[in-house]
């Protein structure tokens, strides 16, 4: 089972404290990948916050079909980060690692930004088939204020490859994922977090009911619910479907992967309506066993459980950070100085939800709702 | 040359024609005659021959002849008594003195066509070979990658839904405070949908079965639904249902059928205002996978009181529906037109869905409902299904198999992603060779949000002798042994209602438990797996190829 370790926090924070508290949880994983993503960047990126960040991987050939492609588009860059490499044994370097901000191309700047958003996944797409032959091109986001690295190896010593402990990357919310590759062949398009378009998210445990989703999400025709080398992909999925597409409130999503009984949704004041999502997303239920840690555009993030509870799932913190971990000791890691009797360990209702700016934690109840 | 009776009986058949023959011993039997007079056929019957015996003492060859005139139990060879291989005559034989032995090298189907008339008959595809269904396993064991479930204390939720489901964009939902709320104000029609357990007993009707077999099935689900919650739904097939019933609380767990010959719809229709509660659905009959592109029919035989108070007809004539419904010159005609008439008599509150029989014109069938916003399923009878009376020819060669025919459909749903709004119910064999939760669960992981069932009921519930060996199978006749498809009280009194009631309760308490075995260790318990085609394997390269499943040898 993959480990994972969130926080998200008022103020920035270097991606190395969520790393650090997935290293606590090394037994969890067995080094066949890292994925970290980050939200509400610091440093350089923080003024160009409105600008979209291609985030990816290339070799020496890919970088140039990268860069024909995106001045054909109209695309121009702004600002590279590359990270700092450092040769660490067991770690295969691929050429490029990098997080380039671009402007948009004229044409597209005052357009809305749907319409640049849609520009931006397009791109991404395209990017990602121009490479998908050779792997000469990797590209896993492209968006505002998203950051992604993902590489293969054990997460302290790809943290030393990409020379994070002294790189001033920092974030508000970062995500971090130890693999513990199970099902499929390692594939960084594999890798968590996923994201889609504003919504990210990584899940422990193997989805069982991966095939029916996976047809389901890729019959709505929406741009973008492709891909699915993991079988965890459709979590970003359906939280993008849910929130974005069909604009419910984000406890939805709840409702939507781990549905009630029918008696137990006749308790509820909005049982109509939940009855009808039941019936009309039926196939998007996951089954489980899986605990999903996800955020949303505004920055939102929380941590839910399927309707087993079979996984295990902390959040903890005080006002100002919070830690979303798979495990207890990941969370005395990066929130050492907490009151732990306010420790939440959601249950199969539950959906613990943390405002922006680690503003304030909730545990929305599913069956009070 | 040889003597004129000899040359006589040169036409004749021997029993080594027969599909069966009667083993009979001698030195066992008391001659109690129990079994020629149970005998649904009077295949047997009790006879008597003379014996002349030979002997001779001393040392001088004096032949003696010896006559004896002995009883016995003979078995005839007149082809319309022939022996259906029953066993009733063992059943009652208190020495286990004789037994009917099944002659695999009979030559039955090249005589049974005497007077220019083609074999008829009751029961399924003569056929013993394993289906499909019996092909395949489900190989997809989560027992590390994900902690197994166990079967015994986890929860599972076996349902599933029958009606017509709106995709989520059209759902008449809007955000309030947070909450979505429905908006009453949309006028948007959502149609009626059911919640129920996942195996329904399909459509057999008072008629082609006794009234003894057709209330222990009633009893059965009705138990089901009100004492073991589990919502086991049934469907009455062609011909209406008693007054009391209709008029009764259990309607809701009942699916009227509609048939093309109307059968029983006259006092359907006037007991509607009578009714305190809705069906569970209305099915219509297009086809049966048994015998495609015929209409039902029940003989004059079995048209007595009872059935012909509940159809509306005279007594003792015989009743066929025709092929097609009356009104049909096309799909649209016939289907839509059927299926909004049937929703609005109910008012848009019960779910309307066709039954046809499996076959490569399914995909349109099914891509003409998905247009018609009051179809609630598509119901497709595969051609291992069973009747209680068809031609041999339409039994044993017309028709398509369920598992692929379900399967091209499901996965042409998924290519237009509407495998959620019209739910496949699919029939027709399941449980053919006992394996009732293992095809059915193989059924919903090829797309089935639904399987009925038929003629597994009735030989598990009521010890229905029929076979693909052509056992019995003469439940068009009236004949039947067990009292399950017959109006002859003398036959129907045979079997108690509530013996087979109990039997309902216990198949479909088994069955949950099984589907619960299968389940677990897939790690599915909270959404019938329908889809899930990644648990499932088969040991044929072509089955998996064509039903686009892993193949695992």
């Amino acid at each position: 089972m993959c480990r994972l370790a969130a926080l998200t926090s008022a103020k920035h924070f270097s991606p190395m404290e969520t790393i650090i508290a997935l290293e606590t949880m090394k037994e969890g994983h067995d080094g066949s990948g890292m994925g970290l993503m980050l939200k509400g960047l610091g440093g350089e990126f923080e003024e160009l916050r409105d600008f979209p960040i291609l985030s990816g991987i290339c070799s020496k050939d890919g970088a140039h079909t990268l860069d024909d492609y995106m001045n054909r588009l109209g695309f121009t860059l702004k600002y590279t980060w590359t990270p700092k490499l450092k040769k660490v044994k067991g770690i295969e370097s691929r050429d490029n690692y990098f997080a380039r901000v671009y402007d948009y191309p004229e044409m597209y700047k005052d357009r809305s930004l749907e319409m640049k958003e849609h520009l931006l996944l397009q791109t991404r797409l395209a990017l990602r088939e121009l490479g998908k032959a050779d792997e000469s091109i990797i590209a896993f986001s492209f968006y505002p204020d998203i950051l992604a690295l993902k590489e293969v190896g054990d997460p302290m010593q790809l943290a030393e490859f990409f020379g994070l402990d002294k790189d001033p990357l920092k974030a508000k919310i970062v995500l971090a994922q130890g693999r513990q590759n199970t099902n499929y062949a390692i594939n960084l398009y594999a890798c968590h977090p996923f994201f889609l378009q504003g919504y990210g998210t990584m899940t422990n445990g193997e989805n069982t009911a991966f095939i029916p989703i996976r047809e389901f999400l890729s019959g709505r025709n929406i741009l973008g619910y492709s891909g699915y080398n993991s079988d965890s992909e459709v979590f970003c999925h359906i939280l993008h479907y849910t929130c974005r597409q069909l604009g419910y409130p984000l406890n939805y999503y709840k409702d939507v992967i781990t549905p009630l009984k029918q008696a137990e949704i006749d308790q509820r004041s909005d049982n109509e309506a939940v009855s009808y999502l039941k019936k009309s997303l039926r196939p998007l239920c996951i089954d489980g066993p899986n605990c999903v840690i996800g955020f949303t555009p505004d920055g939102t993030t929380f941590m839910l459980q399927d309707a087993k509870k079979l996984r295990p799932g902390v959040v903890g913190g005080g006002s100002g950070k919070y830690g979303l971990m798979s495990e207890t000791c990941g969370l005395d890691s990066a929130v050492p100085k907490r009151d732990k009797s306010k420790d939440i360990f959601p249950m199969k209702y539950d959906m613990v939800i943390i405002k922006p700016d680690a503003k304030e934690v909730t545990v929305w109840n599913q069956l009070h709702g | 040359m040889e003597p004129a009776s000899r040359l006589d009986n040169n036409h004749g058949l021997t029993l080594g024609d027969f599909p069966y023959i009667i083993r009979w011993r001698d030195d066992r039997c008391k001659r109690c005659g129990k079994c020629t007079a149970v005998c649904p056929m009077f295949s047997i019957e009790p006879s008597v021959i003379v014996k002349r015996t030979l002997h001779s003492e001393g040392l001088i060859p004096e032949p003696k002849a010896t006559r004896r005139t002995e009883t016995v139990i003979k078995q005839t060879t007149d082809l319309s008594k022939y022996c259906i291989g029953c066993n009733t005559c063992s059943l009652v034989c208190p020495n286990e003195a004789i037994e009917p032995e099944f002659n695999p090298r009979h030559k039955f189907n090249f005589h049974k066509n005497q007077g220019g008339i083609p074999y008829a008959r009751g029961g399924r595809r003569n056929d013993p070979a394993p289906s499909t269904l019996d092909r395949l396993r489900f190989s997809r064991i989560s027992m590390l990658t994900d902690p197994a479930l166990d079967a015994g204390r986890h929860e599972f939720r076996i349902r599933t839904y029958l009606g017509r489901m709106l995709p989520a964009e059209e759902l008449p939902v809007k955000v309030i405070n947070g909450k979505l709320a429905v908006n009453k104000s949309s006028g948007t029609f959502v149609p009626p949908v059911r919640e129920i357990y996942p195996i329904m007993i399909g459509s057999m009707s008072i008629g082609a079965l006794s009234p003894h077999m057709w209330e222990g099935l009633a009893m059965g689900i009705t138990y089901l639904n009100e004492v073991e919650g589990m919502p086991v739904v049934m469907c009455s097939g062609e011909g209406g249902m008693p007054q009391r019933l209709l008029k009764s609380r259990f309607m809701k767990y009942f699916i009227p059928q509609i048939a093309s010959g109307y059968f029983g719809w006259d006092e359907i229709v006037r007991t509607l205002p009578y009714m305190v509660e809705d069906p569970c659905a209305i099915e219509i009959k297009y086809g049966q996978g048994a015998k495609p592109g015929d209409g039902g029919l029940l003989m004059a035989h079995k048209v007595l009181k009872l059935i012909s108070e509940i159809r509306g007809v005279p007594i003792g004539v015989d009743l066929p529906s025709p092929p097609t419904h009356q009104t049909q010159y096309s799909i649209e005609e016939s289907v839509a037109k059927m299926i909004q008439s049937m929703s609005m008599a109910w008012g848009f509150r019960v779910p309307v869905y066709p039954k046809i029989s499996a076959s490569r014109t399914s995909k349109s069938v099914l891509n003409n409902l998905i247009r018609n916003p009051y179809a609630s399923a598509l119901s497709i009878d595969g051609d291992d299904g069973a009747t209680g009376a068809a031609f041999n020819v339409s039994m044993d060669s017309m028709g398509h198999p369920i598992a692929s025919n379900l399967r091209e459909c499901y996965l042409d749903l998924v290519a237009q992603g509407r495998q959620n709004e019209v739910p496949l119910i699919a029939s027709g064999g399941v449980g053919k060779k006992g394996n009732l939760a293992a095809n059915a669960a193989s059924l919903f992981m090829l797309g089935a949000s639904c399987v009925s069932i038929g003629k597994y009921i009735m030989q598990a519930a009521a010890q229905c002798h029929g076979d693909e060996y052509n056992r019995c199978n003469v439940c068009n006749l009236g004949k039947c042994p067990r009292g399950i498809t017959t109006q002859d009280p003398k036959l129907y009194r045979r079997l108690d209602p509530d013996k087979v009631a109990e039997r309902v309760v216990d198949v479909f308490k088994s069955v949950d438990t099984e589907l619960k075995k299968i389940l677990a260790p897939l790690g599915r318990s909270t959404e019938l797996p329908i889809g899930m085609s990644d648990a499932l394997s088969s040991d044929d390269l072509a089955i998996s190829e064509r039903l686009k499943i892993n193949f695992a040898c």
